[in-house]
Formats: structure tokens, C-alpha cells, sequence
């Protein structure tokens, strides 16, 4: 028997590191796997409540939000794709102008 | 109490594997670690009593976006990353207030709970009544999802592709003068 708080510790764990990543880290691919990170973390508390409650839908929801992150994905790193290419740089410092 | 030690176990593998993604300068050892932070996931999942979800985590998660993930950093040759101070902002204010933020989660969470177990396996449902499920209350969210990925796919072509394969040449284009024979170009399309 795990006590509930510890899952959702783990999850906060989890988040927290997402949070300090994606604010201190300046590789934007290292970015976006910091976004993926806060999302899992998120997922391991859907499930805990899910076996907390006896309620399935946590893990529905924890499959929508796994569908939505793999779109994201897609989308993002051919975004990063995009940048890189007329950018030649992967720094988010340099990367802040609407215009070439 | 095995219950107990498994769970430290595979926690104590993802936090590790989540620091490590922070403290790495190297993307690729990022994308690595945090490959194992997934797949320990996947058997807090297990432990939970969720094998479908665990099933998806390795199979969706580890595998296909870190996939992704891998090719991109090795497609773009990424290397490592540069120090660059340009939000000092983000590092001053945004950290202890991260901080500060957990803690607040952390207190609440050991004084506020009341001690409330999750037994192994404690989930009630195998993957036939996930399915009834998706498939019968959640049938509508799941279609749209569908449109969604679809969409996500046709977006992401047309993003990653280069300019000159989808749409007139660029007249002063800044890409390099040699231009390689292996583009996405038409054999017979004028540049």
C-alpha cells in the first residue's frame, strides 16, 4: 500500500522540474522535452486519482492527453525544423525577432 | 510493503532521470534521460494497476515522440548548448517562485492529506472496459482527436518541408549557393 500523497509528490516532482527546465534551459529542443516532462507529470496524477476513485476516465483522459502531446510534438518540432533552417540557431535567446 | 519499495524504486529512477535532464547541456542525453523518466513512468503505471496506460506510455511516449525527438536533434546536428543571458528575469524571479510554488504543493500534500491508500493494482478496469469506454461514452472526443492528429500530420509536412519544394523560389534567398541534388524538388521544376 502507497499513500495517494506519494504519487502526487512524484507527479509535483515531476512538474516542478518541467517548470525550472523549461525557464533555465535555453536549447529549444530541450524546451519542448521540459513541456513533455510537466505532461507526464501531469498523467502519473490522472492515473493516481483514477485508482483512487475507482474511475476509469482518468485513464481516457490520460490517453487524450498522450494523443494531444504527440500532435504537439509533430507540430513543434517541424516548427523547430523551420526556425533552424532559416535561423542556423537553436538558442531561444536568438531567436526573438518576427522578422528576418 | 514491496508495493512501497517498488514505487521508491522507480521513483527515485524518474526524479534522477528528470534532474539529469535539467543539469545535461547536451540535447541528446536530454532526449535520453528523459526516455528513462517515461519508461519508469510506465511501471509507476503498472504498479498502479494500469496496463493499458503503461502499454501506451511505452509504446506511444517512449517510443514514437521520443523518436521524433532523437531524429530531430540528430537531423539538425544539435550540439551544446550555448549560455546566453538573455532573460535574467526568467532565472531570478521565475525559479524561486517554482520553488516556492512546490513547496506550498509538498506542505499541503503531507498535512492535508489524510492518509489515503492506493493498493497495488488498485484500477478496476482491464483494457476491455477502457475500450467500452472510449469507444462508447467518449466515441465523440475520440473522433475529433482523430481529426486532430490528422491535421497535426498535414501541419507538420508542410512545416518541416522545405520552401522552394512547396511554393515558387525565393528570389534572394539567404540558403547556401550549392544546392544538393537530393531535395524534395520535381525533377522537371524550374528554381
Amino acid at each position: 500500500m502507497v499513500p495517494l500523497s506519494y504519487y502526487l509528490m512524484l507527479s509535483g516532482i515531476l512538474f516542478v522540474c518541467g517548470v525550472l527546465g523549461f525557464l533555465i534551459k535555453r536549447n529549444i529542443i530541450t524546451i519542448f522535452m521540459s513541456i513533455e516532462l510537466m505532461l507526464n507529470g501531469v498523467n502519473l496524477s490522472f492515473v493516481a486519482f483514477a485508482a483512487r476513485w475507482h474511475a476509469l476516465s482518468g485513464q481516457v483522459f490520460v490517453f487524450f492527453v498522450m494523443v494531444v502531446a504527440a500532435a504537439e510534438a509533430a507540430v513543434g518540432l517541424a516548427i523547430i525544423i523551420a526556425v533552424y533552417r532559416t535561423r542556423e540557431t537553436l538558442n531561444v535567446d536568438r531567436v526573438d525577432l518576427l522578422k528576418l | 510493503m514491496f508495493h512501497l519499495i517498488l514505487f521508491l524504486c522507480f521513483g527515485a529512477i524518474c526524479v534522477a532521470g528528470a534532474i539529469n535532464l535539467l543539469v545535461q547541456s547536451h540535447p541528446i542525453n536530454s532526449a535520453l534521460s528523459l526516455i528513462v523518466v517515461m519508461a519508469s513512468l510506465a511501471a509507476e503505471y503498472l504498479l498502479l494497476g494500469a496496463e493499458f496506460v503503461a502499454a501506451v506510455q511505452v509504446i506511444v511516449y517512449a517510443g514514437a515522440i521520443m523518436v521524433l525527438f532523437v531524429i530531430t536533434i540528430m537531423l539538425l546536428n544539435a550540439g551544446k548548448e550555448e549560455r546566453t543571458q538573455g532573460s535574467r528575469i526568467a532565472t531570478l524571479v521565475g525559479v524561486p517562485g517554482v520553488a516556492i510554488g512546490g513547496l506550498l504543493v509538498a506542505w499541503t500534500l503531507l498535512h492535508g492529506s489524510n492518509g489515503e491508500k492506493v493498493a497495488i493494482g488498485a484500477l478496476p478496469g482491464d483494457p476491455k472496459d477502457i475500450a467500452r469506454l472510449l469507444f462508447h461514452d467518449f466515441l465523440l472526443p475520440f473522433e475529433v482527436t482523430s481529426v486532430l492528429i490528422l491535421i497535426a500530420i498535414m501541419g507538420a509536412v508542410v512545416l518541416a518541408s522545405r520552401p522552394e519544394a512547396i511554393a515558387r523560389p525565393h528570389p534572394h534567398s539567404s540558403a547556401p549557393a550549392v544546392e544538393e541534388p537530393g531535395e524534395l524538388v520535381a525533377p522537371g521544376k524550374e528554381r
